[in-house]
């Protein structure tokens, strides 16, 4: 893990082309929520992940506002996030990226959720899990035929966030170099 | 660190893109505002599209372009040849063969699998625009919901007009919330909108993205005494006779003689390779 030494390591080596792989990776698990990707490409400062690092170059600049979240605020990962990106470091009631563990994450209700006439002003939440498992919660909805299954950090707050529809948050899980989505059209089962 | 821009356009770009398809994603059939950029053709050859595939494409894409179910127009070569020498695609005009499709006003007929994301390129992404010309009241409208009167004005074109005044561009419901203009596709293939694969709509003049997810809910709005019907003409093509595509009627002389073929050019083309024939022959089977 030498490249995490610096804040000027870890980003793609081929941006066009690597950002082209991740996004794909990212749209597909989102137009799917339950399936589970590889997104790989970018490497940040510990503890936020491969998966997780790989969204933020993909998806930040300058004109995105990003909170991260308890342990993931290092001096390092802001420099790192700075120089690889350019966002602007916020608070989570501005952020429109927010990375972090599910515990460090919350509460949830400071995140933005979007108006009615602009839902899609909303933040999305990249959530830092131990391991992504189709297993636990049960899903339903657009991207899914019947149901699908996902390990799910918490299924109440989640059930809450789906019934804001068509407001709300929208959430990446990543685990190492595994992503996988869920949008707030999902409809959420326990097990 | 590279001389060009992979698929034209430059990084930053294509992230802003890249959000909104996402938004998109995670509200079906909402239309989300994206800052259009000039692109090196036309407004009406589609640039909505041609962002949208710029941001989604990877080298590893097969790429395909129909216009109005054909690959040969001047449109669609362009188009191809755009991402050919900027994206470095492999290209194809076989559906099955094509990992992205982008199209003009037609779904293919060959059913579309997980591993294929179509684009359509969308002239007016707003289905309320011709009740309202102004964006901030349609935009109240599908805040709440208000499609009352939407269903009143299409009652109206139906009852009164038949079919012809809404044979393109049918307004859907989308997983029971918004209404969606599907861009004007013939409504013989509104039923094709639920999917397995990735539908996403780029508006370029209009600077709107909007996406439906694979299996989501699509309904084609209808009224008791005038159900839906998903029409076409009432014949076979004339080429390699299938009953089930959607045709065009093409004039063949001055005395009137006309023929229907598939609009679907690959659909015809490989149906006549597998040895079907029309009515007409197979004289220019491919
Ligand atoms: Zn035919």
């Amino acid at each position: 893990m030498q490249a995490q030494a610096t804040q000027f390591a870890g980003g793609f080596s081929n941006t066009p082309v690597d950002a082209a792989h991740a996004f794909r990776a990212a749209m597909t698990v989102m137009a799917r929520p339950g399936e589970i990707r590889t997104l790989s490409g970018a490497q940040a400062p510990v503890p936020v992940s491969g998966a997780a690092a790989t969204l933020l170059l993909t998806l930040c600049d300058p004109e995105t506002g990003v909170y991260l979240a308890g342990a993931s605020d290092t001096p390092e990962m802001r420099q790192w996030l700075t120089f690889h990106t350019g966002a602007p470091l916020v608070d989570a009631a501005q952020a429109d990226f927010a990375v972090g563990t599910w515990t460090d994450l919350l509460p949830l209700k400071t995140y933005r959720i979007g108006t009615s006439e602009y839902p899609d002003r909303s933040a999305t939440l990249i959530v830092e899990c131990h391991a992504l498992a189709q297993t636990g919660a049960t899903l339903s909805g657009p991207g899914i035929k019947n149901t699908s299954q996902l390990n799910l950090p918490d299924i109440p707050a989640l059930q809450a966030n789906s019934m804001l529809y068509p407001l709300g948050m929208d959430f990446f899980f990543t685990s190492g170099t595994q992503v996988a989505a869920l949008p707030r059209s999902t409809q959420i089962a326990k097990g | 660190m590279t001389e060009y821009n992979f698929a034209y356009l430059d990084e930053q770009t294509k992230r802003m893109i890249r959000r909104a398809i996402l938004k998109g994603l995670a509200v079906p059939g909402y239309q989300v505002p994206f800052a259009s950029r000039e692109m090196p053709m036309p407004y009406g050859w589609g640039t909505g599209g041609v962002q949208v595939s710029a941001a989604t494409l990877t080298p590893d894409d097969t790429f395909k372009v129909i216009d109005q179910g054909a690959d040969d127009t001047t449109n669609a070569v362009s188009i191809r040849k755009f991402f050919e020498n900027t994206a470095g695609v492999a290209v194809t005009e076989e559906t099955e063969k094509a990992t992205l499709i982008q199209t003009r006003h037609r779904i293919p007929e060959a059913e579309l699998t997980e591993d294929q994301i179509l684009v359509y390129q969308v002239p007016i992404p707003e289905p309320l625009r011709f009740l309202e010309p102004r964006e901030t009241e349609t935009r109240k409208m599908h805040s709440l919901e208000e499609y009352g009167l939407m269903h009143v004005k299409l009652y109206e074109d139906i009852s009164q007009h038949g079919d012809i005044a809404t044979a393109y561009a049918y307004p859907v419901m989308v997983q029971d919330r918004y209404v969606m203009d599907p861009s004007p596709i013939p409504k013989f293939d509104n039923p094709k909108l639920e999917m397995s694969a990735i539908q996403l709509f780029g508006a370029g003049r209009e600077q709107r993205i909007y996406a439906v997810p694979p299996h989501t809910k699509v309904v084609s709005l209808d009224f008791e005494d005038f159900p839906f019907v998903a029409s076409k003409a009432n014949h076979p093509c004339d080429l390699c006779g299938a009953e089930d595509s959607y045709l065009d009627e093409v004039i063949l002389d001055d005395a009137g003689n006309r023929m229907f073929v598939c609009s679907d050019t690959d659909f015809c083309r490989s149906r006549r390779a597998a040895g079907h024939v029309g009515r007409l022959g197979t004289e220019d089977a491919a």
